[in-house]
């Protein structure tokens, strides 16, 4: 569109102005409005989740804490060269000597120890060790020789290869770590194999999601057609009875899982009065995959029979009628036309249901023994346990990227617009 | 009906209750020739849908039975009936194509793919939508989807074809145009074909014969134009096109004619039609275009009427008049282009023939 009428002109309002610009201010107040109502929310929003969020995001690739301790020694050290199969010389150690003064007087080289250990075990107790021997150092020199005496790992090549390479303000440590890799005299290498760990947990949490997944489908399809074809008032009061799992806590019905499940507990305890099993071979249900499976499966479910509900709702009996009348018997009817319209609403529940079991977490911890836990788990326990934050935060990145890869795959295999939630 | 292929149908007292404490359909009885275009027509409520839905199988019938072709099928499933069916609102399958929506019916009957193929071009071609094979069902327009759902029905070749109020969801001019279609169609294949309506123009346009519903009971059955012209109760003069109803009291009966008397002392000639005997009340129907203003000494009834409003129609010009007390008196004047002075607040004398007075049943 032009601005301008056929001669030229720009037009205007009646007192003169540009008639765009007292449009655009027109609409500017509109905007405004909308944007205050909805500002509180906004800024609750990034103050309380977006930036907690990014910050801990940014903790996977953030390593100041070394160049921040030994800044003098970070410099030093760039000289080094560790092909040459010895420790650095002189000029490094008296570096290192400046920067553990200062680092033992604010009391922060034993953080940077416990970080360091991280990549390589044994730094911690050489940095506390050597904090304790600091104060009793000559201050004249030399320091490579006293450093050597106080601890016998400052002659290793190993450990000021670590110290060089974590030197950078930002690492990809930790995302090697996640991906059970390592930095190795050859670049990057496999951990062995005793050692790797989080792909297969990251590969076990996809593969038991698509089992929960799938399993809420095909107990949930059938409750939500059921629902979807019964009268409003009763179909109002089954829909209670989903719902009624949602209005207790998932720590109850956890729980209460555990009881039934339990080696000793009533299904167990069933199965042995009608002499179905025997006493010695009751069902380990529990503490296991089968537990995480059966209790997330019961949780999940809710969130597979609404979604199918709404969208079967919208589903005319008239269809599968029509079919009838056309000639198709009760099966073809349902599986030529009924199914191909519920679609949607299986996306859409299924998206929902893999989501949430991907990144489930006090389910498995309760009912999921050691062979039933998740990435999530994991997590948990590098933030609330073992403290290494970097790593919880490169994990958590990867399980937010694997979501949105697999996202944009069901995208392009099933349509993100053939989801419907009602 | 020289090239009949349909299908007889026939209702042999069908009852149906859907709660057990009232019939919406009492006691039906009904024989459909092959080859027939019958329309039930009533208002809503009145069991005509619940007849057709027995007919097609998905509503069980609580007593009596139901024959295709002399064959019971009270206990046959809807899909084994063969019956075609076009709905109100078409259902047709939005997930597939035009020509997969056609195809359906023969896929399910294990037809060859050639021969499909040439099927669903055929009915396609028969409404007209010949290149419209590959579009969905929702880039259509309300009429073309209305078509593709007659050929859906059409596709498998069946007897016997059901339309539950298909033009219901269409505008005026395209509902007409539609009603034609559906005829020649009819007309051009000889099945028998059960139409649902409660639009009585639909009803006189398309069908051989018309079964008009009320309170699960048919009324009248019988030919279009009978059902205007001869109705048997007053139900069907007031439901089948425009009655003045006048109501009164019989006071002599001569063989087919018969004496009303109204409430002012106005006497009426009228045909018996409805009425037993001297002293019962009864309604008078008269069709609006039957009352003429240029009487003359020899008609059977003349009265003087006033008018009380007039509505020009182009066509014609709706007066509405007061007889004998009854200010709902309409007449229809045909514009003849003659500027015939007619004033509100004139009485005037009006007369119409005996026969076109009919004499039926009372209502209050």
């Amino acid at each position: 569109m032009s601005d301008t009428t056929q001669d030229g002109q720009v037009l205007t309002t009646q007192d003169g102005k540009p008639l765009k610009a007292a449009l655009a201010k027109a609409l500017r107040r509109e905007k405004l409005r909308a944007l205050m109502l909805i500002a509180p929310l906004l800024i609750f929003v990034l103050i309380t989740f977006v930036a907690p969020i990014v910050d801990m995001l940014f903790r996977s690739v953030e390593n100041g804490i070394v160049s921040e301790t030994l800044p003098e020694t970070v410099v030093a050290l760039r000289e080094w060269d560790p092909a040459s199969g010895e420790a650095p010389d002189e000029a490094v150690f008296v570096a290192l000597y400046n920067d553990m003064v200062i680092a033992v007087a604010e009391k922060t080289h034993t953080r940077l120890g416990s970080r360091l250990n991280y990549e390589q075990s044994g730094i911690s107790s050489l940095f506390r060790k050597t904090g304790r021997r600091i104060k009793r150092m000559d201050e004249g020199g030399p320091f490579k020789d006293q450093f050597l005496s106080a601890d016998k790992k400052w002659g290793d090549v190993a450990t000021w290869q670590v110290l060089q390479q974590f030197s950078p303000s930002y690492t990809d440590g930790y995302f090697l770590n996640a991906f059970d890799a390592k930095r190795g005299a050859e670049g990057i290498e496999l951990k062995p194999a005793d050692e790797r760990i989080y792909m297969f947990l990251f590969g076990r949490t996809l593969f038991l999601s698509i089992v929960i997944t799938v399993s809420c489908l095909l107990l949930g399809y059938p409750i939500a057609f059921l629902l979807a074809a019964l009268p409003l008032r009763t179909s109002n009061l089954l829909m209670i009875l989903v719902l009624l799992p949602f209005w207790t806590s998932l720590l109850v019905r956890t729980s209460a899982w555990k009881v039934l499940l339990q080696q000793q507990g009533v299904i167990n305890d069933f199965l042995v009065w009608a002499n179905i099993i025997s006493d010695s071979g009751r069902l380990v249900m529990i503490n296991n995959q089968t537990g995480t499976i059966i209790a997330m499966t019961h949780i999940l479910l809710p969130f597979m029979i609404l979604p199918l509900y709404s969208v079967m709702k919208t589903i005319s009996p008239t269809y599968v009628r029509a079919a009838k009348s056309l000639g198709a018997n009760d099966w073809t009817a349902f599986w030529r036309v009924y199914f191909p319209q519920s679609v949607p609403g299986i996306g859409a529940g299924a998206v929902l249901v893999f989501i949430l079991s991907i990144g489930y977490y006090i389910t498995p911890e309760l009912v999921g023994g050691t062979s039933g836990i998740f990435i999530s788990n994991r997590i948990a326990y590098h933030i609330s346990s073992s403290l290494n934050w970097g790593l919880a935060a490169s994990l958590g990145t990867l399980l937010l990227v694997a979501v949105l890869v697999l996202f944009v795959v069901y995208d392009k295999i099933v349509g993100i617009d053939n989801v419907k939630l009602g | 009906m020289a090239n009949t292929r349909g299908a007889a149908v026939k209702y042999d007292s069908v009852q149906k209750s859907y709660d057990g404490e009232s019939l919406v359909v009492k006691n039906l009885n009904l024989d459909i020739p092959p080859g027939e275009f019958l329309t039930m027509l009533g208002p809503s409520g009145s069991g005509k849908t619940t007849c057709l839905m027995m007919l097609a199988g998905f509503e069980p019938a609580t007593h009596g039975e139901i024959y295709l072709n002399d064959r019971p099928i009270n206990n046959v499933p809807p899909h084994k009936r063969g019956i075609g069916m076009v709905f109100q609102n078409y259902a047709l399958f939005p997930h597939m194509t035009v020509a997969e929506n056609l195809a359906f019916p023969l896929q399910v009957r294990n037809v060859g793919k050639a021969e499909q193929q040439e099927k669903v071009q055929r009915a396609l071609d028969m409404v007209e939508l010949g290149s419209f094979g590959n579009r969905r069902p929702a880039q259509l327009s309300g009429g073309q989807q209305q078509r593709v759902a007659v050929a859906r029905a059409l596709v498998f070749d069946p007897e016997l074809v059901l339309m539950d109020e298909p033009l219901g969801a269409l505008d005026k001019q395209l509902r007409e145009q539609m009603q034609y279609e559906i005829k020649h169609i009819h007309e051009n294949l000889g099945v028998t074909v059960v139409y649902v309506t409660h639009d009585q123009t639909e009803a006189l346009t398309m069908s051989d014969r018309v079964a008009v519903f009320n309170d699960g009971v048919i009324q009248q059955l019988s030919t279009p134009d009978d059902l205007y012209e001869d109705p048997q109760n007053s139900f069907v003069a007031q439901f089948i096109g425009e009655n003045n109803k006048l109501n009164g009291k019989v006071v002599e009966i001569q063989g087919e004619e018969c004496l009303v008397e109204l409430g002012d002392g106005t006497k009426l000639k009228a045909d018996r039609v409805n009425v037993a005997s001297v002293g019962d009340m009864t309604t008078l129907s008269l069709r609006p275009e039957r009352v003429e203003f240029d009487t003359h000494d020899s008609m059977d009834n003349l009265v003087d009427a006033r008018i009380e409003e007039l509505i020009y129609l182009g066509d014609h010009i709706r007066v509405r008049m007061n007889v004998a007390g009854n200010d709902e008196f309409i007449v229809k004047v045909r514009n003849r282009g003659e500027r015939r002075t007619l004033n509100v607040g004139d009485t005037v004398p009006v007369g119409w023939a005996l026969n076109d007075c009919k004499a039926l049943d009372a209502v209050v």
